[in-house]
């Protein structure tokens, strides 16, 4: 009997979690509202760390400006709005996507002249190369036949050789 | 023949680079806000809770706005050249104090020495982050109009305080009217 | 006493390797036989002292001797042994300890493995490698001395970073430095080369196998760099275009240039003195990530403790390095031969677009992480590139890239033809286009990148099966097996490293498209569905380990009723250096990670919680690691092995003049 009340026991300490255990409630209070503040906060350069984004800092200064900008998010700014706000105040240092302006022109606009100059460079070099390697010259009979015969030769090794290793 | 030197030619050019670069800080952010009006601001004092402080107040006199914390470890080393700059009376100086709990400020003025005629309390840090603040200690040089001429990043040296802060306030102070002074004008600051 | 004797080795290794440096080079110019013979000898002592110098600081590691400033301010006594050890290179002077070590070893190697080449190569190859060493030794002892003693000794040690408390510190540098130095030999042949004025296809196939061994460690250190950032910082990132990791990556691409152009100056005698810029370009790509990661000229999580003051003397050793050999380039190159011809469409052509395109991918890194500082130099203003720059920008090279990759092998040497080319790769094509327009539906999504994504990889995928029937069905044998194990390793090699190319690809794509992430809060028995799996939270209790506490979670994992595997992520707090770490866990599957992180207590036994699920995620590094594999297949080709040239070597000796032409028509 004992037994028995232990045994229902242990069944229900064993089924309790699992009935009152439930589908676990995400960490913010509105996912959607969270994703848009990663979303931005993934592309601003904490300023008090080594190389990092404000998303993924726990630096002080990174947890209160991600508070600022999920304010700023649920007020309804959009995403310019609040890269001003941080351009206003700490320049343009805090975007890791540099802004398009006059002195990043360079910046932007150089892997694809690199691109086109690097191919410009080619095809110069590859017609010089045309005009200044010397043809090869045909070969005489007896030098055609030298050929065969070496070719034939080596055919044979290379074979041998494969068949070996 | 020219072509083969190039390669040669970039790399002296990226090691020029290089060079001047290790005479920077890469870390250091500098403010946005230079020859830009102080943002506004109103603040409780911390040491008289009932009344506050602006910005606006100061409009027509040249004065220092330091940005300090109990907390902060380089604002102790900052301290003593404060207080004895304070002693001089060449300029104003007013303290933010920044993310901090106002009897932990106290103590520390009172322990360390008080260089602020009056401080304002940024318990939340906002008018910190509109400042452009990302690390104390930091002191900003505002000038007759209320506009932001320099900021130091970081305690503030006797030399610095002899090469920069003070010729550029004595700068600040003797103009007059329309005539504008930039910190480009210090040596020092640049 | 041991540091003593420690920093003594050094300063012999020092004086050895001036005498190598010097004298071989001296010697091979001035054709002074006994001088040039000195330095196989030398460089076999300078690695006895250099060795003796690693050894004596990990002795002091082991030994926890806290009178020793670096032990003091990287170790701890509470650390285990195999992290005592591995901290000896967790600090900027202990890593540069290991480079020279390194370094040591690939000279020794080289001059153990070299019997087959003229004594001027010799002579010159490791005389530059001394010079190098010298460089080093010289920075070391005079800035950033490992054996400097601190008195009175501290108690106990500062610890190390608990970051780098895993076994990713005790492999990752290791490796990664191989292939770095390794790319020093590449550059000493070179430098013989233009030194000795013969650049001729010979000099291309003997600097190959070096090469290409160099770039399979540095495949491998980069790869590993990036799963332990995967598995450590707890966030699933894996790359994030950090300077140093810049650093490590231009010169894997520029590498990759240089075994590609290699291949085509052995075979084809062609682009000689491409290849020896890319040699030179490359070392000098891993010694400015030297200079970028000790210099304090840019920000990095992985930088060293910066000091201006080594900047200033690694920046002089770059600019004699860097600038002698550049200079060298400029006086010679100009006097050597453009070797064989080939068509506009031809191998050869495409083997140089691809080359264009990695020096260009790496011209656009290097873009990137030095443009602040150039912009902030030139008072233009202070900005910050990150990876919103890099991921945007390097695409663009990627594609046409990966595109290539499928056409080159299939190009004939020295003239093809673009219709039949397309002719023949027609069904790859076709293929590539029907699975990048399912798959993404397949998978769950469609989305353009995606789709680009799969495009890509199965344009690798069918074009290297094409190759591959092709050259099947041209070899004699029975059995496909047979057939393809007696192709020659080295295209096999080729396939293969392509083929983890298509791998890399479609683990970035799906990774980057299908991941799920959500942060929870779980109460015991609380349940998180994803990607099919249940995660159920069993807790947090506390345990302790050799040097710290910390609370560890257990979170049961089924699929289906069925149980996955139980999962126990950490948030740790180290002794020492009190810095709270988060110890992710992962069910690594091939098709699948599971990775729960441990977020923050939020009251009453509750916690936060990261889940992750990142479909195919190891296929990324898998792909890397396939890269490698295919290097190491292509140099495991006869051609290479040691004994085989050695039979040959022997045999002409023996042989007449008349034979012996008849045999080395052979030696291709």
């Amino acid at each position: 009997m004992v037994i028995r009340k232990t045994m229902i026991l242990l069944l229900l300490l064993v089924i309790m979690p699992a009935v009152y255990a439930k589908e676990a409630q995400p960490l913010a209070a509105d996912p959607a509202l969270e994703n848009k503040v990663y979303a931005i906060t993934s592309e601003l350069r904490c300023l008090v760390c080594q190389n990092q984004t404000i998303a993924e800092s726990h630096a002080d200064l990174a947890i209160d400006l991600k508070n600022q900008i999920r304010g700023m998010v649920k007020a309804g700014q959009t995403e310019d709005q609040i890269k001003k706000y941080m351009v206003h105040r700490y320049g343009d240092f805090v975007l890791y996507r540099p802004p398009l302006m006059k002195t990043t022109y360079l910046l932007w606009g150089g892997p694809f002249l690199l691109l086109v100059i690097g191919f410009t460079v080619l095809l110069f070099n590859l017609r010089r190369r045309r005009t200044l390697v010397a043809d090869d010259a045909p070969l005489s009979a007896e030098e055609a036949q030298k050929l065969n015969t070496l070719l034939h030769k080596q055919d044979e090794k290379t074979e041998e050789g494969e068949s070996k290793s | 023949m020219v072509r083969f030197l190039v390669p040669l030619i970039v790399f002296i050019v990226v090691a020029g680079f290089l060079y001047v670069g290790l005479g920077l800080n890469p870390r250091e952010v500098p403010s946005p806000f230079i020859n830009k009006p102080a943002p506004d601001f109103t603040l409780h004092q911390l040491d008289a809770p009932e009344k506050t402080f602006s910005n606006k107040d100061m409009l027509g006199k040249v004065w220092l706005l330091n940005v300090w914390a109990s907390w902060c470890v380089a604002c102790r080393e900052e301290n003593p050249l404060m207080v004895q700059f304070s002693r001089a009376n060449i300029v104003p100086i007013y303290g933010l104090n920044y993310k901090d709990a106002p009897d932990d400020a106290k103590n520390w003025l009172q322990q360390l020495g008080n260089p602020f005629i009056a401080n304002a309390e940024d318990n939340k840090g906002n008018v910190g982050i509109n400042y452009g603040v990302y690390g104390v200690p930091e002191t900003f040089i505002i000038d007759k109009q209320g506009v932001i001429r320099h900021k130091v990043i970081g305690p503030i040296t006797p030399e610095i305080l002899d090469t920069c802060v003070v010729p550029l306030v004595q700068k600040l102070q003797a103009a007059t009217g329309g005539t504008v002074v930039t910190r480009n004008m210090v040596k020092g600051c640049v | 006493m041991i540091p003593e004797i420690g920093h003594f080795a050094l300063i012999m290794a020092l004086c050895v390797a001036l005498v190598q440096g010097i004298v071989s080079i001296a010697g091979a110019q001035l054709g002074i036989r006994s001088w040039m013979s000195m330095s196989r000898p030398a460089a076999q002592v300078m690695f006895v002292f250099v060795a003796i110098s690693f050894f004596c600081l990990m002795y002091a590691f082991i030994n926890n001797d806290f009178s020793v400033r670096y032990v003091a301010e990287t170790s701890n006594s509470l650390l285990p042994l195999h992290y005592r050890i591995a901290a000896m290179w967790g600090g900027h002077e202990g890593s540069l300890m290991l480079w020279i070590m390194i370094l040591s070893v690939w000279t020794f190697a080289v001059a153990l493995f070299s019997r087959h080449l003229p004594k001027e190569m010799v002579a010159r190859v490791l005389g530059v490698m001394g010079l190098v060493a010298v460089g080093f030794i010289l920075f070391m002892l005079f800035t950033s001395n490992p054996f400097e003693r601190l008195l009175p000794a501290a108690a106990d040690g500062r610890d190390l970073n608990p970051l780098l408390q895993d076994p990713g510190l005790v492999i990752h540098p290791p490796m990664l430095y191989t292939g770095y130095v390794g790319f020093s030999v590449a550059f000493a042949f070179a430098i013989a080369a233009l030194l000795g004025g013969h650049l001729d296809a010979t000099w291309a196939r003997w600097s190959r196998p070096w090469t290409a061994v160099a770039w399979i460690f540095l495949t491998l250190g980069i790869t590993l760099g990036s799963a332990w950032s995967y598995y450590e910082l707890g966030w699933g990132g894996w790359w994030f275009w950090d300077p140093v990791e810049n650093a490590s990556f231009m010169p894997w691409l520029v590498g990759t240039a240089l075994v590609h152009s290699l291949a085509v100056t052995e075979k084809r005698g062609s682009f000689k003195n491409w290849t020896v810029l890319l040699a030179i370009f490359t070392f000098s790509l891993s010694l400015l990530g030297t200079f970028l990661v000790r210099s304090g000229v840019l920000t990095s999580v992985h930088a060293f403790a910066t000091d201006p003051k080594r900047g200033v003397f690694i920046l002089i050793f770059l600019l004699i390095v860097i600038g002698g050999s550049l200079t060298l380039y400029a006086w010679r190159a100009p006097r050597v031969g453009l070797g064989g011809k080939f068509k506009l469409v031809s191998r050869e052509t495409f083997l140089l677009a691809n080359n264009v395109m990695l020096v260009v991918a790496a011209g656009a890194v290097l873009l990137g992480t030095l443009y602040p500082l150039i912009l902030d130099a030139l008072k233009m203003g202070k900005i910050s590139v990150g990876p919103p720059y890099f991921d945007t920008v390097f695409l663009p090279i990627m594609v046409p890239m990966v595109f290539l990759m499928g056409v080159g092998p299939l190009a004939r040497w020295k003239q093809s033809q673009l219709p039949d080319i397309a002719t023949r790769l027609k069904w790859a094509a076709v293929i590539s286009v029907i699975m990048a327009l399912i798959l993404p539906f397949i998978m769950g999504s469609w989305h353009a990148l995606t789709s680009l994504g799969f495009a890509m990889a199965f344009w690798v995928f069918s074009s290297v099966v094409v190759g591959l029937r092709e050259r099947i069905s041209r070899t004699k044998g029975d059995g496909l097996l047979m057939r393809i194990a007696s192709l020659p390793k080295a295209y096999l090699g080729m396939n293969l490293a392509h083929l983890g190319v298509g791998v890399f690809i479609i683990g970035v794509t799906i990774v980057k498209t299908y991941a799920v992430e959500k942060d929870v809060r779980m109460d015991v028995g609380d349940t998180v569905e994803m990607g099919g799996y249940t995660f159920r939270f069993d807790g947090v209790k506390e345990v302790k380990g050799p040097n710290y506490t910390a609370h560890r979670g257990q979170i049961l994992v089924t699929r289906g009723g069925k149980t996955e595997t139980v999962l126990f992520p950490e948030k740790r707090n180290y002794y020492v250096q009190t810095m709270p770490t988060t110890e992710a866990s992962i069910d690594t599957g091939l098709f699948r990670d599971l990775y729960v992180s441990l977020g923050e207590s939020v009251g009453k036994g509750a916690w936060a919680v990261r889940v992750y699920y990142k479909p195919f995620v190891v296929w990324i590094w898998g792909g890397c690691v396939i890269m490698a594999l295919g290097g190491l297949l292509a140099i495991s080709d006869r051609r290479y092995r040691l004994a085989a040239r050695k039979e040959r070597e022997t045999a002409v000796s023996d042989v007449t003049p008349a034979s012996k032409k008849g045999l080395a028509a052979e030696d291709k």
